[in-house]
């Protein structure tokens, strides 16, 4: 029994034990890790996956996938870059409208919200499978972000708009209070509440969800939306940060993020997982890309390993789940 | 073929065969013997272990009790290929073919002819294949996708493929379920030519009529247990189906008749058309009333409609369904599950492992999913209440687990038909709709949740119990509705009730 209990929590700790080991052994390999600029550093790099993740989560959760939050992230952060640079301009009305920083950030997360909402549509109403519809939406959303942009970055914001992804508040960086915010909302909402309950339910066993009563399209629906505002938070940091809206940003994001959400133990079949796992599982991925970069290993290198960490995981989990 | 000569010598036997189903015996000690050029029939009602029997014979089972001989030597198939290599053969109730694939790539699927350059050799397969549709008389080019054909040509294509094997025992798994009039003298002629060419085969049916016509002997199979078997030739419908269903129930749950005050549920002409092919109806005409108080049993053959009375009364399908739905006498739309719940109705569905449950969920969260509303403010969930309400339930049905937090999957069959059932009792319903509620469950389960749809009945709820257990049927309703192609064959209360008359009204529409 007792022997019982300490292998369910080493199973249950896995993940936390994992990125402990990592921590170690990164401080004796090098002298630069366990420094307070690497580590916060580390932190700012790791906040824009990991509320990216926060929303793939709850996709993968459901038993769908979400690859299109790379574009989103691209375009939301144009959208909020063109409406704080140049304003709304309707030239065939004579009219100009220029916006506050809140309204081009607003502007921008409902820009994501309502491109996941369109992914949530196709995939509920037309049947497509979350796969091809958010592919699809992975190639729109780059388009009309280049369409948008015209190619080229735009920069050249207000000091406020920095400070959103560059700033500090007492001592610790923005980006690192609003991924906490955004965890920490994600937490609540699949612990706590009906909507919550309702998307583990939908994961687990969609026929019997159904049968008992649950808006799955309507669920599907507020969860791809969710998915596409946490990308779009994540554009208007990566914008604020760099101070320019990349036409090429995100690319390869989702991949980033799916990684971090299977890392962090939760099921591509939906039904099983946690927020918290996904914060490890980012927390392990952003380690590790800086270990690695200040291990000075070849960038090549990096994605094997990078790869190679993702599949021990998943073999772990399975192991694990068998066991059981 | 050489077994032809020796006449009495049995080609397949099976010895004191038991099979169990973690602690549940589907089989107990099975002694059978097939005999080469005659036909035998396996009878039994649903869940009596026909099926099952089949499955070890054809080494779909490879784990059981007791001895399979073949030609009087012992054999232990680890797979349905060895054993159809050695001459077993099943043809499967549920259709073994690649939707997408056509009828030639289907009945060479694993077998495939290769030409000189090791390329596959469409023309000899396709000719072959002509031949062979030729044989059962179905006039289809052979290069119809599957997926274009009708349910029963599907069904002779499978047996067609069973056919392009040499087949010394040669089982068929209820082969006219699906397939029309002449379809099935079709069957039967090929049936006698295998016959004649010295094959044994078993033949699994329901319908007694069918037997009567091709088969030599029967075998009689309730609960896992062999009953009877002999010469078809000088056997009647009335012993056959007495044998099938000829239980003395010793418990009866019913209560005395009560005054039933109030008609709760009226159902008129309800019809459910087949989503697949919008000119069959799945259901047609059933009407009927439910008094507060009242249990029905809606019985029937598998395929007969029950189910989908339920499922239409449910709302799930709505665009298929149509007809009229009165709740205490207010004629109601239900167009959605959600419409169902507001109107008091809830469905225990037939299969709690794919319709019921969450199964990596705990019993708590499974117990309040489809009451959340009721214990939420805000969305927010009131988790000690959600506790409180399944602890109540637990305690109330009896249902053991070591924690509330125990996840489903890992409670018994029985355990976890209760937390489906408390699913529902907590959305407080008037209507209760059970399908198939003690399917696969320990028999003190079953009598425990006898007594749960007795006492729900006297606290006022109308409850509907769908379920092929004749006994159980007699077990727990105040009237019964019988069902048979879709259909509403009888009507009677449960004093008229006798198991014969229910199982000729369900057996078929021939004989009624």
């Amino acid at each position: 029994m007792d022997t019982l209990n300490l292998k369910h929590k080493l199973v249950k700790f896995q993940s936390i034990i994992a990125l402990l080991i990592m921590c170690i052994a990164l401080s004796f390999l090098s002298d630069r890790f366990l420094t307070a600029d690497n580590s916060w550093n580390v932190m700012r790099q790791i906040s824009v996956n990991m509320i990216i993740s926060v929303g793939m989560t709850l996709v993968i959760l459901t038993g769908g996938i979400d690859l299109s939050v790379g574009s989103i992230l691209a375009l939301a952060g144009a959208v909020t870059a063109v409406m704080l640079k140049f304003g709304g301009e309707f030239i065939d009305w004579n009219l100009y409208v220029g916006f506050t920083l809140l309204g081009a950030l607003v502007g921008g997360t409902l820009v994501g919200a309502f491109l996941g909402w369109f992914n949530g549509l196709t995939i509920t109403r037309f049947k497509v499978p979350p796969f091809v519809a958010t592919l699809a939406m992975l190639t729109i959303a780059r388009g009309l972000t280049m369409l948008l942009t015209g190619g080229f970055p735009i920069t050249g914001f207000s000091g406020q708009m920095a400070f959103i992804g560059i700033g500090w508040f007492l001592g610790i960086p923005m980006p690192v209070w609003i991924s906490a915010i955004v965890v920490l909302a994600a937490v609540v909402m699949t612990n706590k509440t009906r909507l919550g309950r309702h998307i583990y339910a939908i994961g687990g066993n969609e026929t019997a969800a159904e049968l008992s009563g649950l808006k799955i399209k309507k669920i599907k629906m507020i969860v791809y939306s969710i998915a596409g505002a946490c990308a779009a938070i994540g554009g208007i940091i990566v914008t604020s940060r760099l101070d320019s809206a990349q036409p090429n940003a995100g690319m390869g994001f989702e991949l980033d993020s799916i990684a971090a959400v299977v890392i962090g133990g939760t099921s591509l079949s939906g039904g099983k997982g946690t927020i918290m796992g996904t914060v490890q599982g980012a927390l392990i991925i952003g380690i590790l890309n800086n270990g690695l970069v200040l291990l000075n290993v070849s960038p090549f290198w990096q994605q094997v390993i990078k790869g190679l960490v993702i599949l021990l995981a998943v073999v772990i989990e399975k192991f694990n789940s068998k066991e059981k | 073929m050489e077994n032809q000569t020796k006449q009495a010598v049995p080609v397949l036997e099976i010895r004191n065969v038991s099979k169990d189903f973690s602690g549940i015996y589907a089989l107990k000690n099975i002694d059978l013997q097939i005999f080469p050029g005659e036909v035998t029939a396996i009878i039994g009602e649903n869940g009596a272990g026909k099926s099952t029997l089949m499955k070890i014979v054809s080494g779909v089972y490879t784990e059981y009790d007791g001895d399979v001989f073949l030609n009087g030597e012992k054999v232990n198939y680890k797979n349905p290929k060895e054993a159809s290599e050695q001459g077993v053969i099943i043809i499967h109730q549920e259709l073994n073919l690649v939707p997408y694939l056509n009828i030639t790539e289907n009945l060479f699927l694993g077998n495939e002819l290769i030409n000189s350059f090791g390329l596959l050799d469409t023309p000899k397969m396709h000719k072959k294949a002509k031949e062979l549709l030729g044989r059962l008389h179905l006039d289809i080019n052979p290069n119809t996708p599957l997926n274009q054909l009708r349910v029963g040509q599907q069904q002779l294509v499978e047996i067609a493929k069973a056919l392009m094997l040499e087949s010394k025992v040669l089982i068929m798994d209820e082969p006219t379920s699906a397939i029309s009039d002449h379809e099935v003298e079709l069957l039967f002629q090929i049936i006698s030519d295998l016959k004649a060419k010295g094959v044994a085969i078993v033949y699994i049916s329901h319908k007694l009529n069918e037997l009567f016509e091709i088969a030599d002997r029967f075998t009689v199979l309730r609960d896992g247990e062999k009953i009877g078997s002999g010469m078809m030739e000088g056997a009647t419908h009335q012993q056959l189906i007495q044998m099938m269903v000829g239980r003395s129930l010793t418990d009866s749950f019913r209560k005395a008749d009560n005054i039933r005050p109030k008609e709760i549920l009226r159902v008129e002409n309800l019809c459910f058309r087949n989503p697949e092919n919008t000119n069959d109806f799945l259901v047609k005409d059933v009407s009927f009333s439910l008094q507060q108080g009242e249990v029905l049993g809606i019985c029937g053959l598998m395929g007969a409609g029950r189910t989908e009375v339920l499922e239409a009364i449910f709302g799930l399908y709505p665009t298929y369904i149509s007809g009229k739905i009165f709740i205490e006498g207010v004629e109601k739309q239900i167009r959605s599950v959600t419409d169902a719940i507001d109107a008091g109705i809830g469905l225990v569905p037939e299969d709690r492992k794919l319709q019921g449950l969450i199964l990596n969920m705990d019993v708590t969260r499974n117990t309040s999913l489809a009451s959340l509303e009721k214990i939420s403010k805000f969305n927010f969930i009131n988790k000690k209440k959600e506790e409180e309400i399944s602890l109540n339930f637990i305690q109330k049905l009896n249902t053991q687990v070591k924690s509330p937090k125990m996840e489903v999957h890992k409670l018994s069959g029985g355990n976890q038909q209760k937390v489906v059932i408390a699913k529902w009792l907590a959305t407080h319903p008037k209507i209760l709709l059970l399908d198939e509620p003690t399917r696969g469950i320990d028999i003190g389960a079953k009598t425990e949740i006898y007594k749960l749809i007795n006492e729900l009945a006297e606290q006022g709820m109308g409850i509907i119990v769908v379920s092929s257990e004749l006994p159980e049927i007699l077990a727990v309703s105040d009237s019964i509705l019988v069902m048979s192609e879709s259909k509403q064959t009888a009507k009677m209360t449960r004093a008229e009730a006798t198991e014969e008359l229910i199982m000729k009204a369900a057996l078929c529409k021939k004989e009624y």
